[in-house]
């Protein structure tokens, strides 16, 4: 199914008869057993007002097309979402809406903040086939609940997103990155950690088992002039002697980081851990002691691992290690027949609290049912 | 404005809610007396007034919960209380409600300098949080103006901004978990250090709701590194369509101050007048303030100052000392206090896009003088959060209601250029009547499922946010009634015991 509009989606899945799988650009891999709702169909830009930093876009929209449309004005999203075909290995070009339902934000989650942090508003067709809108078009806005906040990262479970309006920022005018080459990660996340702390306005914090051996990467944006004089204070107060990267080739740099280059190819389980940075080697550790073997790339000051495992996912194992100290687990890259749920379902009253609000939204259960556990 | 009638089996019950509150509470926890209940009838909106059944200051998430407990058993409503600094009657009681305040509940709980976030007890001020870390080098961001005085509850439930949002961001950004309190008494852990959580974004959610979901008495909060330091710029121009230009201007040239500050000629020359600040005479006055070291600062500025010039202002004035900058802030720190010197005024706080800033304020200042009042704009003018103050005589019969039919009239503009009611301040019991003129009945209801999730029963702050008549029926399940509307500041209006 592919609807033309909002009003033509609303009596598609007020009619469906079963489950509906929700397929923005179809980056992250295959979609469930039932009737797939494409929302290509529900692609254009609304409204884009460079000195407002507001841009309102068809949730279908392709993500490249907003890309390089912020570009020409010297813009972009912030939060830097990921390009998942790089470990999904699926073909399509992710939309907007595919983003915002899944919250995908890059490195620079760490300073400017989450895709969730820049979504001021949207539109979407719920599980009833309501029409429904949230937020607005304003950067503050504090009128009547953040539904808009509820449904990102919903993973398309409470409606269908149909209109995303967006905060979006300047691109900075330089950018360098400093890296540290030889250090293990609890060495590498102890000086990501303070590099936060420091008043330098780090915008990316990472820790890689790079080609030439470990190196942890810090990535400083803005004016030309700041953006020297912020790397030069922060290569004085962290030990190592760095080598400075800049321009293009940090952009690159941090393009493979964002997207996982380094353990992307090959079929085997790819974990994506959300932890309390200091835990992010504590973790690995832990992981490590129990006997497995694994690729790894910290990102977030270490508060986001990402972890090739080889052949089985070992989901008991790294579920437990990751609860232990309070995080959480996601299966991004299965292997082929694995049932192992892709995410952890919350624990607790978050989960009572979570289910109850979806079946507010999807009475029926029929959206993307089984995707994200309540 | 119309409250709920206040449920007579409720009101009957008082003595029986209060011994058994006292059973579970330290005994100065329980404040029962008129003489004293009068304290809680109203917050930072002073215009409505109604006392409470009682008041309980619970010291603790356990006290917190075992008070909710009785609550939910009797069903008596309940209005959660951070300072009561509420410009929109948020924490505004009914005569038939307990007030539950968090003011006792002041401690910071843990802090976290490698993870950059501090877990603190609600009812601590905004800026005692950045106290409590300024030693390390660090601050938290969100910076309301009434920062002294307000709690970190109140902030979580309104969603507070501050000057400093551009390029901070507001509450619900800075805000990393909670811990709520379910109106049965259930104690919630919601979000926390982990940068995500499992699950929707329940937080997301709670932030803004205006204490209608739960009792947030912990919250975990992003601190950030404090910068090296600040400088503003201030410019003044002939009208406000070219401040706007230069406004926008600046943000199209990809630099991103940490405020950018509007006030328009009636609210200059009255902070002037006030405050000795200097500020020249004329009708759109800037306040750009920018970060860092003092050589970033001065590559911001040039780029600011180049662009200001283009649009050829009447003054522009670059700080070159700390007293030049105090001086420039100091007749927009006082712009609140020089109003409050003239008259009454009302403050409003709708958001408009940046874009439609000289359409808006030509309709403010039409629709003021068809009223008859005046009306002076000051407001956050990097993200279109306006402060429209409206003065008025509050002792002249009907100039009040004059006041509000204006007020009214003005956030209803702001949303016809595509903005909101309220920016910062919260809907209270100010803006709910309005609600239905934003968003569609359906939108409404979609909200209103969602504290049906969190409170059936519609027993926490129920007469607030959605306009009465589209919440009896729910707030009928939880034995309230059919509102009324009886006239102001009479007691009839809550009810009198």
């Amino acid at each position: 199914m592919r609807p033309e509009s909002e009003a033509e989606l609303a009596e598609m899945v007020a009619g469906a008869g079963g489950p509906l799988w929700l397929r923005g650009g179809g980056t992250q891999g295959p979609c469930g057993a039932g009737a797939v709702l494409e929302t290509s169909g529900l692609a254009g830009v609304r409204l884009y007002e460079p000195g407002a930093l507001t841009l309102v876009v068809g949730a279908g929209t392709p993500l490249a097309e907003v890309e390089a449309l912020l570009a020409a004005q010297g813009q972009r999203l912030p939060f830097e979402p990921r390009d998942a075909r790089v470990l999904s290995g699926a073909a399509g070009a992710a939309t907007i809406g595919g983003i915002v339902a899944a919250n995908l934000s890059g490195p620079r989650r760490v300073q400017a903040g989450a895709c969730r942090d820049f979504v001021l508003g949207l539109r979407l067709v719920d599980g009833a086939g309501r029409i429904l809108s949230a937020g607005g078009r304003v950067m503050k806005n504090v009128t009547g609940y953040d539904l808009a906040k509820l449904v990102t990262g919903s993973r398309g479970t409470l409606g269908v997103i149909t209109e995303v309006s967006l905060k979006v920022l300047a691109a900075p005018r330089a950018e360098a990155t400093l890296i540290v080459r030889g250090q293990g990660a609890e060495a590498a996340v102890a000086d990501l950690c303070r590099a936060m702390g420091l008043p330098w306005e780090v915008s990316g914090a990472a820790w890689r088992e790079g080609p030439d051996g470990p190196e942890r990467l810090l990535r400083i944006e803005g004016l030309a002039g700041s953006v020297a004089y912020r790397a030069g204070r922060l290569a004085e107060a962290l030990p190592g002697d760095p080598r400075l990267v800049e321009g293009a080739q940090s952009a690159a740099l941090w393009r493979g980081i964002r997207d996982v280059d380094d353990l992307a190819g090959g079929q085997d389980p790819v974990w994506r851990l959300c932890l309390k940075p200091t835990d992010g080697p504590v973790v690995l550790a832990a992981l490590r002691a129990a006997g497995l073997e694994g690729r790894a790339l910290l990102d977030w000051s270490g508060g986001l691992v990402w972890l090739a495992v080889p052949g089985d996912s070992r989901a008991d194992l790294v579920r437990a290690a990751t609860a232990r100290l309070g995080g959480h687990a996601e299966l991004v890259r299965a292997p082929e027949g694995c049932t192992v749920p892709r995410l952890p379902p919350p624990s607790g009253a978050a989960g009572r609290l979570s289910a109850a609000l979806r079946a507010q939204f999807d009475p029926r259960a029929i959206l993307n049912p089984g995707l994200m556990p309540a | 404005m119309e409250m709920p009638v206040p449920d007579p089996a409720v009101l009957a019950c008082r003595p029986q809610l209060v011994a058994r509150l006292r059973a579970v509470l330290p005994e100065a926890a329980v404040i029962d007396a008129p003489s004293e209940t009068l304290a809680y009838e109203c917050d930072a909106f002073t215009a409505y007034r109604c006392a409470p059944l009682c008041v309980v200051l619970p010291g603790s998430s356990e006290e917190v919960s075992a008070c909710l407990k009785i609550c939910h058993e009797l069903g008596v409503p309940v209005v959660p209380r951070g300072a009561g600094t509420s410009l929109a009657g948020g924490a505004l009681p009914t005569a038939d409600c307990v007030v539950l305040g968090v003011a006792r509940m002041t401690r910071v709980l843990e802090v976290d300098l490698a993870n950059r976030c501090i877990r603190v007890e609600t009812g601590i001020t905004n800026l005692a949080v950045s106290a409590a870390v300024a030693d390390a080098g660090f601050f938290y961001a969100p910076d309301p103006s009434s920062q002294l005085a307000c709690a970190i509850a109140g902030n979580v439930a309104m969603n507070s901004g501050g000057a400093h949002c551009l390029k901070y961001g507001v509450t619900t950004n800075n805000l990393l978990g909670v811990t709520l309190v379910l109106m049965d008494g259930e104690v919630v852990q919601i979000g926390g250090p982990v940068p995500e959580a499992p699950g929707l974004d329940l937080l997301g959610v709670i932030c803004g709701s205006e204490g209608q979901l739960g009792v947030v008495t912990e919250a975990w909060l992003r601190i950030l590194p404090r910068p090296e330091g600040a400088r503003p710029v201030l410019i003044g121009y002939a009208g406000s369509e070219v401040a706007g230009a230069c406004v926008r201007d600046i943000i199209e040239a990809g630099v991103l101050p940490v405020a950018i500050e509007f006030m328009d000629g009636p609210c200059i020359r009255a902070t002037d007048a006030f405050s000795g600040a200097g500020y020249p005479d004329c009708e759109a006055l800037l306040i750009i303030e920018v970060e860092g070291s003092p050589a970033e600062i001065d590559e911001q500025l040039e780029i600011i100052t180049a662009i200001a010039r283009r649009h050829d202002p009447v003054e522009l004035r670059e700080s070159r000392s700390e007293a030049e900058s105090a001086r420039i802030w100091l007749g927009r720190k006082s712009a609140f206090g020089a109003m409050g010197q003239i008259n009454d005024y009302i403050c409003l706080d709708g958001t408009i896009p940046v874009s439609a800033l000289p359409e808006v304020l030509g309709g403010i200042a039409r629709l003021a003088a068809e009223a008859g009042l005046e009306v002076a704009n000051v407001f956050h003018a990097g993200d279109g959060n306006m402060h429209p103050l409206i003065l008025f005589d509050a002792n002249a019969p009907g100039e009040l209601a004059r006041a509000e039919a204006l007020g009214a009239e003005i956030l209803l503009l702001c949303v016809a250029a595509g903005g909101c009611l309220t920016g910062e301040h919260g809907v209270g019991v100010e803006k709910r009547d309005l609600m239905d003129r934003q968003f569609a009945g359906v939108d409404l209801e979609a909200q209103m499922q969602v504290k049906d999730v969190f409170d059936p029963g519609w027993l926490l702050n129920p007469a607030k946010v959605f306009p009465l008549g589209l919440s009896a029926g729910r707030r009928a399940g939880a034995g309230g009634s059919a509102p009324i509307a009886p006239g102001r500041d009479s007691p009839a209006i809550f009810g009198e015991r």
